[in-house]
């Protein structure tokens, strides 16, 4: 990452209006949201968007000559271009074959992603946005943060200062008073206009209809009381039929604003007349800017669903500390990554795709139900491709990849830690791996690994087999987790069997973008793995079960191996992750809880893979009341926790913050224990509670369990 | 019908619309005309009313509001809508799962009542509410209208720390007036 991006960051997290800001919004925006969608059903509405906006992506070119071929016999003018530069060139020879003097703008984000305004500056055009946040950050002379809510960084005294600033002294930071001193300036500026620009949320193939979308009004007076009309549309806001517009218009507000709709909706079809009753001219550009590339592209075609509603944003665990403006100067958040890297270039995507933690927040609340960590992931294996692993990163995967060398190493620093280790804790590293133990404790590497612990576990011989796979953390800090899990199988009649040769399951080299690397990764592991004839391929690390079951077959496909599929959709057929094993087990009754046990109040952290790739809510929590506790449920209990993997090393400044989130909410319960079923999440919480000198204890599920069986 | 108005009254109400419901057109009529004058609508400058008449006066006729409310005025011009209090249409119909009302207004007087007053008083017959935003589409077809508008409580921003204000660009009061016998012409 450049220092310069890092500084941004920097920046970002020491501005307590913007931290502030955002985390009370994230908060609020739940609620507003889920509320809006009572009564909905909001996957039926996504698939209904997804399947529209992804059969429009695969017919642009025909539907975006249905659109002009429509909106032209209703009197509008549409200009087609690939190019921002003609879309600039376009507006300004109008603007003078029409002598415009000034300009008034609803809110575009195409027209933010070609810079506009400082080509009408250029021109010496007075050009004014009107929607509240949009004239708040040009007056300001910075750009938006937010696709929704441009000016959500910035805080009434902020504002105050602005307009005091740049329109009239004195102004008091007093909200109501703000929005009507705007709606006083801006109004003779609306009526002074020649020229008015709109963007479009939706744009109807079959009958040139132009759908805009306001909360505020604006789009309405650009749209009525200026001569000259200009849309600027991207193509994907192309559908192909006026029903479309339904599923599109149910989703938008009520996930952009927590809204069942905004105050105005306009339809637009063709010309209508101006306020002296002559015919208004309308100009309609439909930009591509690489869109027709990404349709193109099997991958980032999907991205082209998007209605622009910001909900990616307004869940982001990352967002909601660091704000859009580090993300660049139009599109922000998760979704703006993957713009940005197209609209703009890949090579622009290569600091800010390291913000994305991976935890899959976005994933279901998306209406487009586009898999944005997916995308990212995508974005991160192509810069690798194209620009190769940093050396630091190719040392640490060349050992990865060598079973031998890398367990050797491991077993090497259970030795050297020696200095640094208090109890099972290393609590400060030196240098610059400082910014590892600032916030947190790190496990001490286990005296003895999990893989020579198993062999002292006598097991009865059963004719069921199991498969165990560890992963790095289980083998190597927390065996006592492996331990757990091969006694509770064990009461349920089944044989535990632990491949010596299995390793590290891939995923920290998958998550750089180092694809070859987990995929040789991949193949060590499904030798290792299926070589038992077992039941089941058990694990109780969420995040290598995604590996052993999803992330296999997604490398070996993205790097187009075909050799290893069958093995690996064998290997994923068989896995599971131990909580919904165990639950199996019980349900089977081949597990009995012993009875009358009142354990006490315990709250239960949601892993990110373990909740939302694996789905698995409910069974850790039936497991935990059945053996006997209570769940006191913490606030945000599937947020989280900061670890992902590596991200917790190379963003320690970000990591940290999520990481006290978490622990607050998880003393607000009140609870002493908390329970999660992941090893990731055991070694941050765990450690950030230690660092804070909290009695909480932290315990794997299995660990939990080990003793309430019968 | 009585449960559909019930909807829309309950969701337009919650984003801030003012709703009134009456048996008969001259019910409404004194309704507007009182509000009218307690809002001081006036002759004086800019202190006017401006009235998109579609069928609401059928029967009873301008100069009747004329007489009773000095100020109000049936001449839609650019510069009387910037400067009027009032701005009164009619609309064509209403959406009862989102509070919204819903116009043709392609003709500009329309949008000129509706967007630059800072009081919008839109009339509506009760059978003109609908279930749901396609049954609209049905009808309002932008096949065939160049602008259709939909609105959904006054004009609103929460763009200063999300705090939700009312009245930036737009109304900053949306009433509605929903009339029972509206096609009936009254004695």
């Amino acid at each position: 990452m450049t220092t310069e991006f890092k500084a941004s960051i920097e920046t970002a997290l020491h501005n307590p209006n913007l931290t502030g800001a955002l985390g009370r919004f994230s908060e609020a925006y739940r609620v507003s949201r889920a509320k809006a969608y009572e009564g909905i059903d909001f996957e039926a509405v996504r698939d209904r968007i997804a399947e529209i906006k992804g059969s429009a992506s695969s017919r642009f070119e025909e539907l975006a000559e249905q659109f002009k071929a429509n909106a032209e016999r209703r009197g509008a003018k549409v200009f087609r271009t690939a190019d921002p530069a003609e879309v600039k060139r376009y507006i300004l020879d109008l603007a003078r074959a029409q002598n415009v003097q000034a300009v008034v703008k609803s809110k575009s984000m195409a027209s933010e992603e070609i810079h506009l305004n400082k080509a009408f500056e250029q021109a010496g055009i007075q050009v004014d946005e009107t929607d509240l946040g949009e004239w708040i950050i040009q007056l300001a002379h910075q750009t938006p943060s937010h696709m929704v809510m441009p000016a959500i960084h910035m805080t009434k005294e902020e504002v105050a200062e602005v307009f005091s600033q740049e329109v009239e002294a004195g102004q008091a930071p007093d909200i109501p008073k703000l929005v009507k001193f705007a709606r006083g300036k801006l109004r003779p500026k609306f009526l002074a206009a020649d020229m008015g620009i709109t963007g479009a949320n939706i744009a109807v193939a079959e009958t040139g209809t132009l759908v805009i979308v306001t909360n505020e009004g604006n789009a309405r007076l650009v749209s009525t009381l200026p001569r000259v009309h200009v849309a600027i549309v991207g193509i994907e806001k192309l559908v192909a039929q006026v029903a479309d517009i339904d599923p599109i218009l149910t989703a938008l507000p009520r996930s952009a604003t927590g809204q069942l709709l905004t105050s105005y909706v306009s339809m637009l079809s063709g010309q209508v007349p101006n306020t002296d009753g002559s015919p208004k001219e309308l100009h309609i550009i439909l930009m591509d800017n690489h869109r027709s590339d990404m349709v193109k592209d099997p991958k980032f075609k999907e991205a082209l669903q998007c209605i622009r509603c910001a909900t990616c944003l307004n869940v982001c665990p990352v967002f909601r500390l660091v704000g859009g403006h580090v993300f660049g100067k139009t599109y922000t958040g998760g979704i703006g990554t993957i713009l940005t890297a197209w609209f703009d270039e890949l090579k622009k995507s290569e600091d800010i795709q390291g913000l994305c933690i991976q935890c899959g927040s976005c994933v279901p609340v998306c209406p487009g139900k586009i898999d944005i960590p997916g995308l990212i992931l995508e974005l991160r294996r192509r810069l690798v491709v194209e620009q190769g692993q940093s050396l630091a990163m190719k040392a640490i995967f060349g050992v990865v990849n060598n079973r031998r060398l890398f367990h050797s190493m491991l077993r090497m620093a259970a030795v050297t830690q020696k200095p640094f280790k208090q109890g099972r804790f290393i609590r400060h590293l030196p240098l610059f791996l400082s910014d590892m133990t600032d916030f947190r404790s790190l496990p001490a590497i286990a005296p003895e690994p999990f893989r020579d612990k198993f062999k002292a576990i006598a097991q009865p011989k059963q004719a069921e087999k199991v498969v165990f796979y560890a992963g790095c953390l289980i083998d190597f800090a927390y065996p006592e987790t492996g331990t757990a899990l091969v006694r509770i199988l064990n009461k349920a009649g089944i044989e535990v069997v632990f491949p010596e040769d299995q390793t590290c399951c891939g995923a920290p080299a998958r998550y750089s973008g180092a694809y070859e690397v987990a995929a040789q990764n991949a193949r060590d592991n499904i030798k290792a793995l299926l070589a038992t004839d077992a039941t089941y391929v058990v694990s109780a690390c969420p995040t290598c079960t995604v590996a052993l079951k999803h992330d296999f077959l997604d490398t070996f496909k993205s790097l187009g191996i075909t050799d290893a599929l069958a093995e690996a959709e064998r290997l994923s057929a068989r896995t599971i992750d131990f909580s919904s094993l165990v639950k199996k087990l019980v349900d089977e009754g081949r597990l009995t809880f012993k009875e009358g046990q009142h354990l006490g109040k315990i709250t239960y952290h949601d892993s990110c893979h373990l909740k939302r790739t694996l789905k698995a809510t409910d069974e850790p929590r039936e497991l935990l009341q059945k053996a006997g506790h209570e769940i006191a449920e913490m606030y945000e209990c599937d947020t989280c926790c900061g670890m992902a993997g590596s991200y917790s090393l190379k963003l320690p400044e970000i990591s940290a913050p999520i990481l006290e989130r978490k622990l607050k909410n998880i003393k607000d319960t009140g609870a002493d224990k908390v329970v999660m079923d992941c090893p990731g999440c055991v070694m941050q919480i765990r450690g950030g509670l230690d660092k804070d000198g909290s009695p909480i204890q932290v315990e794997h599920t299995a660990e939990r369990l080990e003793d309430r069986f019968e | 019908m009585s449960t559909t108005f019930e909807a829309f009254e309950t969701r337009a109400t919650a984003v801030s619309a003012e709703v009134h419901r009456f048996a008969t057109r001259p019910e409404a009529l004194a309704f507007i005309e009182g509000f009218l004058r307690e809002v001081g609508v006036s002759a004086a400058p800019d202190s006017g009313a401006l009235w998109v008449e579609g069928s609401f006066l059928e029967g009873i006729g301008q100069d009747h509001v004329r007489n009773q409310v000095p100020g109000v005025s049936f001449e839609v011009t650019r510069a009387a809508a910037a400067s009027a209090k009032v701005g009164i249409s009619q609309l064509d119909w209403a959406i009862a799962g989102t509070g919204t009302l819903v116009q043709d207004a392609t003709a500009v007087e329309k949008r000129l009542v509706s967007t630059l007053p800072p009081i919008h008083l839109a009339v509506l017959g009760t059978e003109r509410i609908l279930a749901d935003f396609s049954s609209v589409l049905q009808r309002l077809q932008p096949e065939q209208i160049n602008y259709i508008a939909f609105i959904t409580g006054p004009s609103r921003t929460a763009d200063i720390e999300r705090v939700l204000t009312i009245g930036v660009h737009g109304p900053e009061r949306l009433i509605v007036v929903v009339v029972d016998d509206f096609e009936k012409v009254s004695a």
